[in-house]
């Protein structure tokens, strides 16, 4: 059966076969690139035009009907709009951070993408401190926004990228907790080794209540870092417009926006991958037939299926709950998600020594 | 002049929300002084949709004016015509025949019906849930259908003149309504079940702009603003016009006092709506729905007072007429005016995410405040 890591190797095999060493590195550095671009841009589609079909479900509506058939090519129409617009730079603005803030967005999301592994042996950098790698560079997302805010010049703006400051530094720290606790029963930081060590069954099964706990919190904290509602403050439009982006238009919104979607993407992602076992397929004990028939669904299928259900469930968030108030929002994570995911790093880590898990 | 931009010398910031912005529902501007998050002040800034209407009415008869006061409180327009019809029988005895007061009152409570559907949608939203929104205008638009059916109109209808209704009922408006209000039942538990039970729903609602009875009496709030604070002041049951003293309906209270006490009233409000209306929906008596006036109307001299019970409050006409054709004098009282001016007592304090969701339980509608 032809699978992702089959043909990343034989187009390794066949460059080598071909050309010099060097030549090669800068060949698959290229091809790679390319490949990051494509997937950033197709995934901001998918994601777009999913949340919108998502929220029109929810809304009994019909959603985006009229480009293409069911309408699944409006965010492509869209994207095209907003290629074309203007994209103004206030007066009053610092020209040079005001531009510059959108791109750092986007860099950031695309360094995220490189750890991650989509399917059997077909991960970009296999590194082998992938989770201390994601939980670095993922906060440096808050840089973008705050500087997005500050170089507005508008107080909304200001206000927005205040609010997302407070918010992600919060957050990050009960998420890394969160998944600290997977690392912990692991034993290692390197991605595949951890989606490895779940062929017997996914940390979510194996690791009983503690690790359900962390996966809540994981799900709740990165819903919050990646500012989705209902932890959406720094936009929050009907307090402040469009908080850190009220100032931007054209292209450099759209990365923004873009920038929102591949988030959510990589951090869902992680937690399939932490939590549920990325590409591993679902098995269940001694069932022969049952588990072997799950191997036969290809592994990238497995991944992207965990990674898109994590998304469903981040945008159930999205439209049906009201939005948190910024001190609610302290309070929730320094007084009940932060000392709750401490305790349970510690009853994990009991766990993990006398070897209560499966 | 208030200072609409930079920064206080304490170096607090004053942000402008409105008279273009999301939370205002229409062109509202509120000047804000912000230490931080933490509201200090706010100071609204009225007169971007002012159209006079106090001073077109003065040139309009007694036949015409009522159209105007549809376009104040656009969402209880059929309320404000009935008040102004009210006030002109009143001055001309002029007995209204029991079918069309039916009907009347029957198209009050489903106004006030359908306002408070977009009210809790546009409150949720303002509080960043947007679903809630579609939910409500999925039965807002049964009501709305209805109107159109029976007036011609969705919005404004200007479905009174002195004396009765224009036009009969449609034929379908009974089997409509009681379509409706089987629907309503079966929904308003979803409203429940959706933002009143939600845990950050309330945690945004509960003890945020408190405003106690006293103050909200002496800001001279009214309607589900004042009943929040648990004062009775429903001009239905204190002042009955029409056939409300013969109906049987409770006037909601909650002591709260707080948003979700404001919140409640108007959620418990809708229930009631239906209750008057399930009494009077197999009970419209036959006859006339007009009742044979003059050609000409004439309010003799003198001055004349009238209250009715919007959707936001009480609305009161006051005339001054010198025994011509056209008031000499002409003043409303509107509800969403008194209950504004008691948001900067009750925002002060706050955060900024609180304004919004108190300016969402006063149910401001702009063109109400600024006639």
């Amino acid at each position: 059966m032809w699978s992702f890591s089959e043909i990343a190797n034989m187009i390794h095999t066949w460059l080598n076969d071909t050309f010099s060493p060097t030549l090669v590195t800068i060949i698959e550095m290229v091809i790679m690139g390319v490949l990051v671009i494509s997937l950033f841009a197709v995934l901001g589609l998918i994601l777009v035009i999913m949340e919108r079909k998502v929220s029109a479900w929810m809304q009994i509506r019909l959603g985006p009907n009229r480009v293409g058939p069911k309408g699944i090519f409006q965010s492509a129409a869209d994207t095209l709009k907003l290629l074309m617009k203007e994209a103004m730079t206030p007066n009053g603005a610092d020209k040079f951070l005001f531009n510059f803030a959108p791109y750092l967005a986007i860099i950031v999301a695309m360094l995220l993408m490189a750890p991650i592994v989509f399917a059997k042996d077909f991960t970009m950098w296999d590194l082998n401190i992938g989770v201390l790698y994601v939980s670095a560079v993922s906060s440096l997302s808050v840089i973008s926004i705050l500087m997005a805010g500050w170089a507005s010049n508008n107080k909304y703006s200001l206000l927005g990228a205040m609010r997302s400051g407070a918010q992600i530094v919060s957050y990050e720290l009960s998420a890394g907790l969160a998944i600290l606790t997977v690392v912990v029963l692991t034993g290692t930081l390197n991605l595949n080794e951890i989606i490895l060590s779940q062929q017997n069954g996914w940390w979510i099964f194996k690791g009983h209540i503690p690790i359900i706990i962390s996966f809540l919190i994981f799900i709740i904290a990165v819903t919050a870092e990646t500012n989705r509602a209902p932890f959406d403050l720094a936009e929050a439009e009907s307090e402040l417009t469009a908080g850190f982006h009220t100032e931007y238009s054209g292209m450099k919104f759209a990365l923004f926006f873009l920038a929102e979607y591949v988030n959510v993407f990589i951090v869902c992602a992680i937690g399939a991958t932490l939590f549920l076992g990325g590409w591993m397929p679902f098995h269940i004990g001694n069932w022969e037939g049952f588990n072997h028939i799950m191997d036969y669904i290809p592994s990238s299928l497995w991944f992207f299926g965990k990674t898109f259900f994590l998304i469903f469930l981040i945008m159930w968030f999205r439209w049906t709950f009201p939005r948190l108030r910024i001190d609610q929002l302290l309070n929730l994570e320094w007084k009940y998600l932060l000392p709750i995911s401490m305790v349970n790093l510690l009853i994990v880590t009991a766990m993990a020594i006398l070897g209560w898990h499966f | 002049m208030i200072e609409t931009v930079g920064s206080t010398a304490d170096g607090d910031l004053i942000i402008n929300i409105g008279p273009q912005h999301p939370a205002t529902h229409g062109v509202l501007h509120l000047v804000v002084t912000l230490h931080g998050e933490t509201i200090k002040k706010v100071e609204p800034h009225l007169g971007y949709i002012h159209r006079s209407i106090e001073k077109m009415c003065e040139s309009l008869t007694y036949r015409q004016y009522i159209y105007v006061t549809s376009r104040m409180d656009y969402l209880s327009s059929h309320i404000n015509n009935h008040a102004c019809s009210l006030i002109v029988e009143k001055g001309l005895q002029i007995e209204v025949p029991p079918r069309a007061q039916v009907i009347r009152v029957l198209m009050d409570e489903l106004t006030r019906i359908a306002s408070h559907e977009l009210w809790w949608g546009a409150m949720a939203m303002d509080l960043g849930a947007f679903t809630p929104f579609f939910h409500a205008f999925r039965e807002r638009e049964v009501i709305n259908d209805i109107m159109e059916e029976t007036c011609g109109a969705r919005l404004t209808m200007n479905y009174l003149l002195p004396g009765g209704v224009l036009d009969d009922i449609h034929p379908n408006f009974q089997r409509k309504v009681k379509d409706f209000i089987k629907l309503f039942k079966s929904k308003i538990d979803e409203y429940d079940e959706m933002v009143t039970g939600n845990i950050i729903f309330q945690s945004r609602m509960k003890d945020v702009g408190y405003i106690s009875a006293a103050d909200a009496i002496s800001f001279g709030c009214s309607g589900p603003t004042l009943r929040g604070s648990g004062v009775s002041c429903d001009v239905r049951k204190i002042y009955p016009y029409e056939i409300y003293d013969k109906l049987d309906f409770e006037e909601v209270l909650e002591s709260g006092g707080d948003s979700f006490a404001r919140y409640m009233v108007r959620i418990r409000e809708m229930k009631q709506s239906i209750r008057i209306i399930e009494q009077l929906i197999d009970n419209i008596p036959e006859g006339e729905f007009q009742a044979k006036t003059k050609a000409v109307l004439k309010l003799p001299k003198g001055e004349f007072y009238q209250r009715v019970e919007t959707a936001r409050g009480e609305f009161g006409i006051y005339i001054v007429s010198e025994g011509g054709t056209t008031p000499y004098r002409i003043k409303f009282r509107s509800p969403g005016f008194s209950n504004l001016s008691a948001l900067d007592h009750m925002a002060r304090g706050g955060k900024i995410g609180d304004l919004v969701a108190m300016m969402g339980t006063l149910d401001l509608v702009i063109p109400d405040i600024d006639r």
